[in-house]
């Protein structure tokens, strides 16, 4: 069967995403605007034989999304602010216990209650730090429902590559944008399904450090009976207070992400050969972004554009490389400056650097972001 | 015969000395519970074993099943997403009075609601002991700890009483204590398809028995010893009596249907429909007369 065309939401697409890279479970709490997604899903797991759960509040959620991974399942929830908040204990606990497991937060102004219907993308660093103690996890974040379909598929294969939660950050713009999409045959694509060990359970170490800091996962009910826990623990599983058995679980944790980062980031870049100007912009803020960018560009201004698409760990290699050979540097953000910070990290502060915010709950347009980028000259 | 048992059931090597106080109930619970899973014949790599924080909840570290020590108060939580995931390990949960119904209420409640098969042995001693000794949802009026030392001025819930409201199809009291009834007790909820409740009062000399100067270990099995009526002979004392008392036994035992095993139905009827639509997607495509015939027929048979 060739490929069909189907006018869908960025939300149904993440839906559609997970069903396709073999997400056989699903537990959340209804919250505007990520709702769609739970709703789509109800229908879609059951009828391929996946499990659906509506839980009691987000706590719950993502702790029966993780008791489902360790039994084997590839595991999803998703959500929007108030309830990622709530979702941040066991986030950590994730990133601790190194269960794989797909976070959807579709995002919504903030902060607290904040503004349900309307877009924003002020969760970015809540994405990254928003639960307690060092730790290191991924974030992707798409610009199209095109994208949420196939980000959705790359978070579920990161996350079972790496033994780590994966979180969409969806802006609310992206969530319910309807556009046209073509769904490819789903046993083409390449699916990622954690490595299982094959060793005789009484050489299993769950936790053991190995070369590329992966350990195989062994699903519970198969033989292996092992511990996982969420306190720091030594390579068989079990609780530990001794140096080098705290400082090898710490290292663990942050090599297996930052010694792969080549194989976990991904960017987009156009016209930055000769640019002395650079955009950057994600999300839904990158539509209207390209828009400047190419009106700009018929204009004879020598603008260049990046999108971090994995926004954590961030392209910080990918953009230095660039950004050393322009002038001045545009950041288009749907907050009041959050990315800005990591440029100014990768720049070292010696550009001119400008945020262009909106945080009222609507779409930046492509003539804010072009005004902005003229007021500057 | 215990020795063997135990050598069977715990993982000797690494996990020992436990974290419990000397003279602390929970060992006793865990034996008790180890004999329960022996005599039922559970198959140990079968066996999932959740707990959440507290002192109660360290015993998943000791034990050799599939074991997951979760978060405060989620342990109900991740055994809802386990069970559900795989229906067909018997998932036991490890829980103490603070964590199933302070930080974890809401799990507790709805897990009962939902009548989803696991077996709560949740070891009640009124106190938060592993952060030494505040009051816990199950401090009586008055009692004391180190965030109430001159009195709890809240009341207590009753979790036998809270479970059996929410919806839970098997609910039991026992102690540390009564440990055949015990025995018995965790076996029958274990056997329970549905959503079970053992509470078990198990002492705490340590926080407990300090503030309310309870004695030690054994002065309070003796309260325990002198305090319980098991159901059975509850008809034997007042009411007025029995207000000082505490009732052992199953209090609740009300078969209904179990979620997991409703999910499953569901999970039929979609795929059912699916079926049903996939056939007539083809019947559509198919413009022959007899193809259409036989599709027919084997809906109806359907």
């Amino acid at each position: 069967m060739p490929e069909k065309a189907i006018l869908m939401q960025g939300n149904e697409a993440c839906a559609e995403g997970a069903i396709a890279a073999g997400c056989r479970f699903f537990a959340g709490y209804p919250i505007t605007p990520s709702t769609e997604i739970a709703e789509s899903l109800s229908e879609k797991l059951p009828s391929v034989g996946g499990k659906f759960i509506q839980m009691e509040d987000e706590i719950g959620s993502i702790g029966a999304v993780l008791g489902a991974s360790v039994a084997g399942l590839k595991a999803m929830t998703a959500t929007s602010g108030p309830g990622f908040s709530l979702m941040q204990e066991g986030i950590g606990f994730a990133c601790m216990a190194e269960i794989p497991a797909v976070i959807i937060n579709v995002m919504r102004g903030g902060p607290s209650t904040g503004l349900p219907t309307k877009t924003s993308q002020g969760d970015i660093m809540q994405a990254r730090w928003g639960t307690h103690g060092d730790h290191f996890l991924i974030a992707l974040i798409p610009e199209s429902v095109k994208e949420s379909f196939y980000l959705t598929i790359k978070a579920f294969n990161l996350s079972e590559k790496y033994r780590v939660p994966v979180i969409l950050l969806l802006d609310e713009a992206i969530g319910h944008m309807r556009e046209k999409i073509f769904l490819p045959e789903y046993s083409d694509l390449l699916l990622e399904n954690r490595v299982i060990p094959m060793l005789p359970p009484q050489w299993y170490k769950p936790y053991e450090v190995t070369p590329d800091f992966i350990t195989p996962m062994a699903p519970f009910g198969t033989g292996y009976r092992y511990n996982i826990t969420g306190l720091t623990h030594d390579e068989m599983g079990f609780p530990t207070s001794k140096e080098n058995e705290i400082v090898a679980n710490m290292n663990k944790l942050r090599d297996k992400i930052l010694r792969s980062a080549g194989d976990i980031v991904d960017h987009e870049a156009l016209y930055t050969d000769d640019a002395n100007t650079l955009v950057i912009a994600y999300g839904s803020g990158s539509r209207s972004a390209k828009e400047a960018v190419e009106y700009l560009r018929s204009r004879r201004r020598k603008v260049g554009f990046f999108r971090p698409i994995t926004i954590w760990p961030f392209p910080e290699k990918e953009l230095a490389q660039i950004i050393k050979k322009v002038d001045q540097v545009f950041v288009v953000e749907m907050n009041q400056g959050q990315i800005i910070d990591v440029v100014r990290k990768v720049e070292c502060f010696h550009k001119k650097i400008f945020g262009i915010n909106r945080y009222d709950g609507e779409m930046i347009t492509p003539n804010q972001i072009i005004s902005k980028i003229r007021e500057a000259r | 015969m215990t020795q063997p048992l135990v050598l069977n059931y715990l993982r000797a090597k690494k996990q020992f000395p436990h974290v419990w106080c000397p003279g602390c109930g929970h060992g006793v619970v865990m034996g008790s519970l180890i004999r329960s899973i022996d005599k039922l014949e559970l198959n140990k790599d079968n066996v999932v074993m959740v707990s959440g924080i507290g002192c109660s909840s360290r015993m998943t570290a000791y034990v050799d099943f599939n074991t997951l020590h979760t978060l405060h108060g989620r342990p109900i939580a991740f055994a809802t997403g386990l069970k559900l995931a795989k229906p067909e390990l018997p998932v036991i949960v490890i829980t103490g009075d603070g964590d199933a119904t302070a930080i974890g209420g809401n799990h507790f409640i709805h897990a009962a609601r939902r009548n989803i098969d696991l077996t709560v042995i949740l070891m009640n001693n009124n106190i938060y002991g592993m952060t030494g000794g505040q009051i816990s949802p199950t401090t009586p009026y008055g009692g004391r700890g180190s965030t109430a030392k001159i009195g709890n001025p809240e009341h207590p819930f009753d979790i036998c009483k809270l479970a059996i409201a929410a919806g839970a199809s098997f609910v039991a009291r026992s102690t540390a204590y009564h440990v055949p009834a015990l025995d018995r007790l965790i076996q029958q909820a274990l056997e329970n398809k549905g959503f079970s409740l053992v509470e078990i009062f198990s002492q705490c000399p340590t926080y407990e028995g300090k503030w309310n100067k309870r004695g030690d270990a054994a002065a309070m099995l003796k309260y325990y010893k002198e305090t319980a009526v098991p159901v059975a002979s509850k008809s034997r004392y007042s009411e007025e009596e029995l207000k000082e008392k505490f009732l052992i036994g199953v209090l609740h035992n009300e078969p209904k249907p179990e979620f997991t095993s409703e999910y499953e139905k569901i999970i039929e009827k979609y795929q059912s429909q699916l079926e049903m639509k996939n056939m007539s997607r083809e019947k559509v495509e198919d413009e022959s007369e007899t193809k259409k015939q036989n599709d027919k027929t084997t809906a109806t048979e359907d």
